[in-house]
């Protein structure tokens, strides 16, 4: 069977077999009496999705938790000595380090580029175009990005033509100075991978700041202009405390983006040049040093690290909801 | 989304002409130039760079081959597509993505549907733990979950991604499919069960067709994260050719010695152009999604 055809059958079976599932999962109620029907039905439309997430989501978590009190084979209990063995790593001092920078400069700048890009383009006749080519790099994955980057910040020795955009522009702006290794050196690796976070990260935030500029009332802004302030004025005093909810969101989203940071980095640099962090150890732990008991006291850590944001989010839930 | 002639933002802003306005004027589209430009010379670089030969990828940057002789080749295309499994590979990017779409979109539909619209004990437990979820790291999962699929015998099979991908997608869908059903107003389904409509039907007949923009929200999201997927496919699937999607061949490709840019640029380029197409097709409700998903994270 062709596999084009494979998919398509499962395009046409996975809605018809959920109907049918929710079909035979009637009559059997009709079967059984109507009686607490609603309660039975509750459990019977929210076990495909509550299966799903035990299989994937839940179990792992425990199973996590539980494995970073174990040795490395996830055999014997060992209490804290996992977590002795990671904090007592000069490396985890630096993918600490690491996280932190991720959390200070990623998230100041993806919010603070956002929300220039969403507050200019707010008041130019462009403004499809700007958010077009803004929120493109959202689409793309992280080995596409990967490969434009490591292009981009391609290095020659000193002497020969640039390839790379950024030594080159580099150079030609700057004749007396050196090209730079960017992603092979302790002092720019970080700079550079968060650049590229930033790239990756700008169009997201700009859409959800452009949305909550769009709903301040104009009377508000036209009303200060009246008054004779002028354009940052009108910035500072009636738009940005408006709209400080999504500002907050915003940032919220990139500190838990920042703790998690992944992809860039393990398709970049893999960690090499002091670029770690807590994720790319707890990946080298799991699949290279094969120490799962590590690996999840990582996994444990980056986890409690989380649970204020966790705690926040579940707090404006509530507020919202009610 | 408002349109240059409706934007009162943007009207004012003409109205007002004075000296100090046009240098703010000035300052405002140099900024916005200024930041369209880093944001798209990556990706034009690497588009230009992809029709170049080796040796001029080599030896000079793409800048270069805008200005003529022009030298375009399709070289780099054909040399990265005859490498055989790049064919496979894409269908196979579709294998794993349309199931996980469709399971998600129909799952997180009915659970969306029953926290909106039914009153159960542990409704708002349930659905709060689910939100906690969101934060879960994915690495963490992923040796408990491998563990579980080996003694279940499906590592290196489809059902393994199908499994990961949908449970990681649900919670998001889910969030969202429930917002969305508990903005519709309560008569329309009231008047229905008037009229004898089951539970099921309400669903089926009211709930879905209502739902086909936050439908298409969630499908769009969907389907880019698991098409951009790599790290869920190499540990579930492996890189066997038959089962590799795109992400998988193609970073195995970048990671193999001896391969030039020339390859790298293309074979990124075949990558990303479904994701790209699909980001131009549906824009609409790709901008809509990251707005809905502003309370995520």
């Amino acid at each position: 069977m062709s596999p084009l055809l494979t998919a398509l059958i499962a395009g046409v079976s996975i809605p018809i077999g959920i109907l049918l599932y929710l079909l035979a999962g009637e009559a059997l109620l009709k079967k059984a009496g109507t009686s607490g029907g609603r309660t039975i039905r509750v459990a019977l439309w929210l076990a495909p999705a509550l299966v799903l997430l035990t299989l994937t989501l839940v179990y792992p978590l425990l199973s996590t938790i539980i494995l970073s009190f174990k040795d490395a084979r996830g055999e014997t209990f060992v209490a804290l000595a996992n977590y002795v063995d990671i904090f007592t790593r000069s490396e985890t001092l630096i993918a600490v380090r690491n996280n932190l920078l991720w959390i200070l400069v990623y998230t100041v700048f993806v919010t603070a580029i956002g929300l220039v890009v969403a507050t200019l383009s707010d008041r130019v006749g462009y403004e499809k175009l700007v958010r077009t080519i803004v929120v493109l790099p959202t689409a793309i994955s992280f080995v596409g990005a990967g490969v434009i980057w490591s292009f981009m910040y391609a290095y020659e020795p000193p002497g020969l033509p640039q390839t790379g955009t950024v030594n080159a522009l580099l150079t030609g702006l700057l004749p007396s100075a050196d090209p730079i290794a960017w992603l092979a050196d302790k002092t720019t690796v970080n700079g550079a991978l968060i650049f590229i976070g930033l790239w990756m990260s700008v169009g997201l935030a700009s859409v959800i700041l452009s949305a909550a500029i769009k709903s301040v009332p104009w009377d508000t802004i036209e009303a200060a202009r009246i008054d004779g302030a002028n354009e940052s004025r009108i910035f500072r005093s009636i738009i940005l405390p408006q709209i400080a909810p999504s500002v907050v969101v915003v940032m919220t989203m990139m500190a838990v983006n920042a703790l998690k940071i992944f992809d860039i980095i393990y398709v970049l640099t893999n960690g090499n040049y002091n670029s770690e962090v807590l994720a790319t150890l707890m990946y080298s732990e799991m699949f290279a040093a094969r120490n799962y008991g590590t690996a999840s006291a990582f996994a444990v850590v980056l986890l409690l690290a989380l649970v204020p944001i966790l705690i926040m989010n579940v707090k404006s839930f509530r507020e919202q909801s009610s | 989304m408002s349109t240059k002639a409706l934007n009162p933002h943007a009207q004012a802003r003409t109205q007002q002409r004075g000296a100090a306005s046009l240098v703010g004027s000035f300052s405002k589209h140099a900024t916005l130039i200024v930041i369209m430009a880093v944001w798209i010379v990556p990706i034009l670089g690497l588009l230009i760079s992809s029709f170049r030969t080796p040796a001029d990828i080599n030896e000079t940057g793409w800048w270069k081959a805008l200005i003529p002789p022009y030298r375009f080749t399709l070289e780099n295309y054909q040399s990265v597509l005859e490498r055989g499994n790049m064919a496979q590979a894409f269908i196979n990017s579709i294998l794993v993505t349309v199931p996980v779409t469709l399971i998600v979109l129909f799952v997180a539909a009915v659970a969306g549907f029953v926290f909106a619209r039914w009153n159960f004990k542990g409704r708002e437990l349930i659905f709060v733990l689910i939100l906690a979820l969101l934060s879960v790291p994915l690495q963490m999962t992923l040796v408990p979950i491998l563990k579980l699929f080996s003694s279940w015998g499906i590592v290196g099979t489809f059902p393994a991604v199908w499994i990961a991908h949908s449970g990681f997608g649900l919670p998001f869908a889910i969030y969202l499919m429930r917002n969305f059903f508990a903005g519709i107003p309560e008569d329309i389904f009231e008047s229905a069960s008037i009229d004898g409509a089951t539970d099921l039907q309400s669903f089926w007949k009211i709930g879905i067709p209502l739902a086909a923009p936050a439908l298409a929200v969630v499908g769009v999201f969907q389907f880019m994260w698991v098409w951009n997927d790599l790290l869920v496919s190499l540990i579930f699937l492996g890189g066997a050719p038959d089962v590799a999607p795109l992400t998988v061949a193609v970073s195995s490709l970048l990671n193999s010695r001896g391969e030039g840019w020339e390859v790298h640029t293309a074979a990124a380029f075949i990558l990303m152009i479904v994701p790209i197409i699909v980001f131009f097709a549906l824009q609409r409700y790709f901008v809509r999604g990251l707005t809905a998903g502003a309370v995520k994270s």
